[in-house]
């Protein structure tokens, strides 16, 4: 029963959220009216199913309508053609940038090209997402992208002004951009266990400590032409890293180190001997990894570098969590103990992060 | 004289990308009126320039400034082509013509394209400078004030009503001009959107200027509508009503204490003349003296109307009455024929209004229509449109014969309509007959009327039920009982009326919507026969439609009719007609009776059986309706009435004449005569099916009601947010093997589909609603409510599109599909598709119906809900506004309410700035890539809503009220991917208050407020 011409249009636009969800999810109208009829609003409200798909279809249209301006939310705020109220405006957009967890755990890190629309055929089968919601979702993570990409100043803040976000979404986006921009491996085997959450923690500590934004360089100059503070790695601080590399090389500094670490350890740790055992193993890892942060390659394999060279051995010796706590403040707080040691702001401001990271990555 | 019209374009935002190169657009604005035109700078590559102009100022005629519609295009330029326009904005400054209203326009515009719709918006402000000229209204009609809504607006009060306005304009439709086929669809659609500015201007210049010459100042249910009349032109034509208004300052102001300042004021308003001492020397000018004669008499009526004694005053403005120099007696038992003898001194005693002040209404003698069918012809000269004045002249002497047999000299609610289809044309015509107060015709204060209903000892609440005409020399065979309320007057069982229900009026239980639904086969024809097949058929239409009608009150057991629209629509090979109106219980009146049920053949057994069990069916709808609506007149002993109620032998033979006490006064009386309306035959499957079509109108949901006039009858409790909704529909149909009685169900299905899919709509909203309602938290729960509550207000236009087929080159597989849709239920029209694309008017005959609707959706327990969520709602709203300040504080659109109803429930209006009248053509040439032709649609409404608003708001308003959208034409050719709309809407512009909020702004004392209404002499008020 379709009708040639249908329309159902209110002064002010009302946004039914189930009916909204369905749309985002990418069903079509069709799907919709069969997934809203098993809902059983037809014995609710006594419509008829000719009602409820012209209904839908109305909303479907509308949706479409409004869609163009959730591409830029400030638009959505000051357009005239739909009266809708700010709670209604804020829940729309809200919504329409929300994203699925399988979904951004197949992208996050990937470069946010043609080549990765391509996949989404594959990530739809795997995830069971729609290839429509997808695609939402991966256009949505792409025009974040672009738009605060070169943008100066924080980026959480770049990205609520732009798109009218709440905080813990724009925090996500934040994450979402970091991990594309630096191009983070997530997607190895290894890493399967890890949600999104842990890597968004990840990149809010490394934003926080490891870009150029966080020294706060860039009041002071303002010349300089780095654009995308927050978005991209410190380099010279990347560099620096090579320094530490004199923890493991030299080989009395990293006896001392371990000394230091067992003497305040010993009777704290339930796996003593086995930290007494793997000591050099994981510090030689830990540097490594910091040493090798000068290659882009290497920079793209931190996680997988970090869940192998720490992680796994500790997991597989079973250190409860605490201990691993313990071990890490330890660790890091015995060099400045190091008396032949010179880099300690460096090795704080490395290891200060990698700490947070390595404790929130050890999970099972 | 003239005027300074100034414009400043400050910014545009959104603007489209113009420059694929650079994604960017180089836009400037050229500001153009009457023949001037100013542009301003080009602001380079930028989608939101700041052009921050000067004042472009116009020194103009107000005369132009009446007319002509400030017109502002926005271009993109280019070094070496021709400049690209990317939209338009037409800007209508009548409302700055009048100091009362708007001062200023200022705001953001969408800038709006024939072919792309809505493409950015615009900033724009606009001022009037009128040269304080003393002499300044005489040659043009600046400063009187149009109103759509039908009553007398909220914040004004009724001085002298002084009666029918009409004007009537045409022109060359620019559709049609041989230019039209070299140029493109934009330029003729924006010719086409100038020309009806342009003509409606104009005709709100003429229609003031009439209400000038009668010393009025402003016109009420100023109805204005298009005749698109294809190859022989366009029409432009427009109803009113003439009134004197005075504006109340605040409620207090209507207090007797301010009433002698008011009458003083009451020269005023006219600013004829700021000199207080020449108000007494009557015509100072050749233009006051014309047909409406009874003007001078105002000066009398000033003086008594402030004397203290209402007494003296009867006599004294009964003098008044009396026209133009004659001296009236000066005996009360006069003052009723010297009235009617004031009333038909003017040519047409029509009064467009509704809605009356109290005590104006005396009585009501039932619906009069007429209509007639004419050939259209080319309109040879534009500047002499005698043909259609004279064709509506017809009608309107018609109308007013009727009523003159009615015993009314006065008919209220009149409205007037058009249908057209090819050359063929149906004018119609219709208004309730009625019996008027002399008192505000004249002069006279809601006051003094009062008085002397009192006098006249006239109860409230049934007075305007009792007949007006002799009840020894009936009109027509009708059956009169003493009215039920006050025992002393006769009124007839049955009344049918175009007004709303009038306030005092004593209701039982609750009202609801009855239509009345035909659809009727005519053969093909050309021109003339055409013609006459139309008119042939109309009387039979008419009289289905109003048996269908009466049945259906009798089924729902009430007595009367509010707000009765019959619409009849021609189309190729169709008729159709639909009668909306409001039924109620009046307490008035007597119990309606039930319908019988006989059978033709009485010895079939069976078939005894079958009737009697249809009655049984019918008894049993009557109990569920009275049930369902609350209808419990309190039983009265014959003995008391002492009036013949009728023996249940009697009965029927009474009912049979019921239908003739409303009937419209026409020719139709003589067939209603012969048949029985309410005894129903079943004959034949032709009755068979009237029969089950009185059954099958399916109950709304229960908390579910509707109805057609401004007051729901019977329901107090509304809730303040309110949502207006437009709906339209295209069904297709194949006609090959439709019988008139297919069709007929077809159309009833389709009419309750329509009813229906609101109804549910909103019920699917507000269910939803509800269940979170109540598992959300406090703060939620009032964020819940308003957007619940945002559905009680329903208006659809629905379209209704007949068009013919045999012409047209269907494939015949096409054909079966269409007719297999039409058996499915779904009923309607169908219409051709393969048509050229410069010819639509040739193929396409739809029109619009308008039902106003007005719902109101309280759920039984959600009442309970919504109190206790009040209470709760300033804080937790409050809460909820900090809360979700952060993103969304720059929002800089304003909420614009919009409504078919003169009144926003739960607030009170505070300023009326002027009136909204907008016509809007959308076309496509993508319509699949627009979503087809409801995505398409419903992009172009959505645009037309936020142009009003938009609109509105740049007026300093936030609402609209007597919203109507009065014409949507749809035309398509799927085949060209082609799609043409034009929209006309209207309503007023007013600034509202909730009345919580209302207590601080109104704290003025009553006095300054009455000095606050009476500045100066020069301005008006």
């Amino acid at each position: 029963m379709t009708n040639e011409l249908d329309i159902f249009v209110g002064n002010t636009t009302l946004i039914d959220e189930d009916v909204y969800r369905l749309w985002l999810d990418g069903y079509s109208v069709n799907d919709a009216v069969a997934l809203r009829v098993r809902s059983g609003i037809l014995e609710q409200t006594g419509a008829t199913a000719a009602v409820l798909q012209s209904d839908t279809m109305d909303h479907y249209r509308t949706f479409h309508m409004l869609e163009r301006l959730l591409h830029a939310p400030p638009k959505l705020l000051h357009q005239l053609i739909f009266q809708i109220p700010p709670s209604r405006q804020a829940l729309l957009i809200e919504r329409y940038y929300a994203f699925d967890e399988a979904f951004v755990r197949e992208v996050l890190g990937k470069k946010l090209s043609k080549g990765t629309k391509k996949d989404l055929d594959d990530i739809s089968t795997k995830t069971g997402i729609t290839l429509k919601s997808c695609r939402r979702q991966f256009d949505n993570f792409k025009r974040v992208f672009k738009v605060v990409e070169e943008m100066r100043g924080s980026l959480v803040d770049n990205i609520q002004q732009h798109f009218l976000l709440s905080d813990r979404l724009a925090r996500d986006y934040a994450a979402i951009v970091f991990f594309a921009n630096n191009r983070f491996e997530t997607g190895k085997k290894k890493l399967q266990y890890l949600s999104f959450g842990d890597f968004a923690f990840c990149a809010e500590l490394m934003i926080q400590n490891w870009t150029l934004g966080a020294v706060g360089e860039a009041p002071t100059d303002p010349d300089s032409q780095v654009d995308d503070m927050d978005v991209d790695l410190d380099k010279e601080f990347l560099q620096d890293l090579k320094e530490l590399k004199v923890l493991v090389a030299d080989k009395d500094l990293l006896d001392l180190h371990k000394s230091l670490v067992c003497t305040a350890l010993r009777g704290k740790l339930g796996v003593f001997s086995e930290m007494e055992a793997n000591f050099k193993n994981l510090s030689r890892g830990l540097v490594n990894v910091a040493a090798k942060l000068t290659h882009n390659k290497d920079v793209r394999d931190l996680f997988v570098d970090l869940v192998e060279k720490f992680v796994e051995p500790c997991r597989s010796d079973h250190w409860p969590l605490n201990d691993v706590r313990l071990f890490l403040n330890q660790y890091s707080a015995s060099v400045h103990s190091l008396d032949g040691f010179r880099h300690q702001a460096l090795w704080d401001r490395y290891m200060g992060t990698l700490r947070g990271c390595l404790l929130r990555l050890y999970h099972d | 004289m003239p005027g300074k019209l100034k414009v400043k374009i400050v910014a545009g935002r959104h603007l489209p990308v113009m420059d694929r190169a650079s994604d960017l657009t180089d836009a400037f604005v050229e500001v153009k009126f009457g023949n001037t035109t100013f542009k301003t700078d080009v602001y380079l590559k930028s989608l939101n320039p700041q052009w921050n102009s000067e004042w472009f100022k116009f020194e103009v005629d107000d005369e132009d400034l009446q007319d002509e519609p400030l017109q502002i295009t926005v271009l993109d330029h280019d070094t070496y082509s021709a400049n690209d326009a990317i939209g338009k904005v037409y800007i209508d400054i009548d409302p700055l013509l009048y100091s009362e209203a708007a001062t200023v326009i200022s705001g953001w515009f969408p800038i709006y394209d024939t072919i792309h719709g809505i493409r950015g918006e615009i900033n724009v402000v606009v001022k009037v400078d009128l040269f304080n000229d003393l002499n300044r209204f005489r040659q043009s009609s600046c400063g009187v004030k149009f109103f759509c809504t039908t009553s007398i607006p909220k914040c004004y009060r009724a001085v002298i009503i002084h009666g029918f306005v009409e004007e009537l304009v045409v022109n060359e439709d620019p559709e049609y001009q041989w230019i039209d086929r070299i140029r493109t669809p934009r330029a003729s659609n924006e010719a086409r959107q100038r020309l009806i500015s342009l003509m409606s201007g104009e005709l709100q210049r003429k229609i003031g200027l009439k209400v000038l010459e009668m010393r009025g100042n402003a016109v009420v249910g100023y109805l204005q509508c298009f005749d698109l009349e294809g190859e022989s032109g366009l029409v432009v034509r427009a109803i009113g009503t003439a009134c004197t208004l005075d504006k109340l300052s605040s409620p207090a102001a209507f207090l007797p204490a301010c009433n002698s300042p008011s009458k003083d004021m009451k020269e005023i308003p006219f600013n004829e003349d700021p000199n207080p001492n020449t108000h007494s020397s009557g015509p100072s000018t050749p233009l006051k003296n014309q047909t409406y004669s009874f003007s001078p008499s105002k000066s009398y009526s000033r003086q008594s109307s402030s004397s203290d004694t209402d007494l003296s005053l009867t006599p004294k403005t009964g003098m008044g009455s009396g026209s133009a120099g004659k001296e009236g007696g000066p005996f009360k038992a006069l003052l009723r024929q010297q009235t009617q003898s004031a009333l038909e001194q003017r040519e047409f005693p029509f009064f467009t209004l509704t809605a009356f002040p109290p005590g104006f209404l005396v009585h009501v003698g039932g619906v009069v229509s007429a209509r007639s069918v004419k050939l259209l012809d080319r309109i040879h000269n534009p500047d002499e449109p005698e043909t259609r004045d004279a064709w509506w002249a017809e009608i309107r002497q018609e109308i007013k014969s009727h009523a003159k047999a009615l015993g009314c000299h006065a008919v209220v609610g009149y409205s007037e309509s058009t249908s057209i289809c090819e050359e063929v044309c149906i004018l119609s015509a219709s208004g309730t007959a009625a019996v008027l107060n002399p008192r505000f015709l004249q002069d006279g204060t809601v006051e003094s009327c009062l008085e002397q209903r009192l006098e006249e000892n006239l109860p409230a609440g049934c007075g305007f039920c009792h007949i007006p005409y002799d009840e020894l020399n009936m009109p027509f065979p009708a059956h009169l009982t003493y009215c039920y309320n006050c025992r002393k007057q006769k009124v007839p069982d049955v009344l049918f009326t175009t007004i709303d229900l009038p306030i005092d009026a004593t209701v039982i239980g609750k009202g609801c919507l009855i239509q009345a639904r035909l659809c009727r086969l005519k053969k093909k024809a050309q021109a003339e026969a055409n013609a006459t097949a139309i008119s042939n058929l109309l009387p039979f239409m008419e009289y289905e439609v109003h048996t269908q009608l009466m049945n259906k009150l009798k089924l729902k057991g009430m007595n009367a009719l509010f707000g009765l629209r019959i619409q009849i629509t021609v189309g190729e090979n169709m008729l159709m007609g639909l009668a909306s109106a409001t039924g109620v219980y009046l307490a008035a009146l007597p119990t309606p009776g039930g319908i019988q049920i006989a059978g033709k053949t009485p010895n079939d057994g069976s078939y005894e059986q079958h009737v009697s069990h249809m009655q049984k069916k019918i008894n049993d709808t009557i109990a569920k309706n009275k049930e369902l609506y609350e209808i419990n007149p309190p039983e009265i002993s014959e003995e008391i009435i002492g009036s013949p109620i009728p023996e249940p032998r009697q009965r029927s033979r009474l009912l049979r004449s019921q239908s003739e006490s409303s009937d419209e006064v026409t020719e139709l009386d003589l067939s209603h005569g012969k048949k029985d309306a309410f005894v129903l035959e079943i004959d034949d499957t032709d009755a068979m099916e009237d029969v089950h079509s009185l059954l099958t109108d399916v109950p709304p949901p229960s908390g579910f009601y509707s109805c057609n006039t401004e007051i729901m009858p019977g329901i107090n409790n509304w809730t303040s947010e309110i949502q207006m909704f437009t709906s339209v529909r295209v069904i297709r149909l194949s006609s090959l093997n439709l019988t008139n009685q297919a069709l007929n169900k077809n159309f009833n299905d389709l009419c309750e589909n329509l009813l229906k899919v609101t109804v549910t709509a909103v019920a699917i909203t507000f269910d939803k609603n509800q269940a979170l309602q109540t598992t959300k938290t406090q703060v939620e729960k009032s964020l819940q409510r308003a957007s619940t509550d945002n559905e009680e207000l329903l208006q659809f236009p629905l379209e209704l599109c007949s068009d013919s087929l045999p012409s047209h080159p269907f494939p015949p597989a096409k054909e079966h599909l269409e007719s297999a849709s039409s058996n499915s239920g779904i009923p309607a029209a169908q219409r051709a598709t393969s048509v050229d694309y410069s010819s639509f008017a040739d193929r396409c005959s739809s029109w619009i119906e308008l039902i106003k609707l007005k719902a109101q959706t309280i759920r039984r327990g959600s009442i309970k809900t919504t109190v206790t969520v009040e209470k709760a709602s300033p804080m937790s709203e409050g809460n909820f506004r900090n809360r979700s300040a952060p993103p969304c504080a720059n929002s800089t659109v304003g909420v614009v309410k919009m409504t078919p109803l003169s009144f926003i429930p739960g607030a009170k209006i505070t300023k009326y700035l002027g009136i909204i009248n907008m016509f809007f053509i959308r076309e496509t040439t993508s319509l699949r890539e627009e979503g087809g032709v409801s995505g398409f649609l419903h992009a172009f409404v959505a645009e037309v809503f936020a142009m009003v608003r938009a609109h509105v708001a740049a007026l300093g308003g936030n609402a609209v009220v007597s919203y109507i959208m009065k014409q949507c034409v749809f035309m398509e050719n799927p085949n060209k991917n082609q799609a043409q709309c034009l929209i006309n809407v209207s309503g007023d512009a007013v600034i509202f208050v909730r009345e919580s909020e209302l207590e601080v702004v109104s704290s003025q004392p009553p006095t300054a407020n009455c000095q606050s209404s009476c500045p100066g002499g020069d301005v008006t008020t």
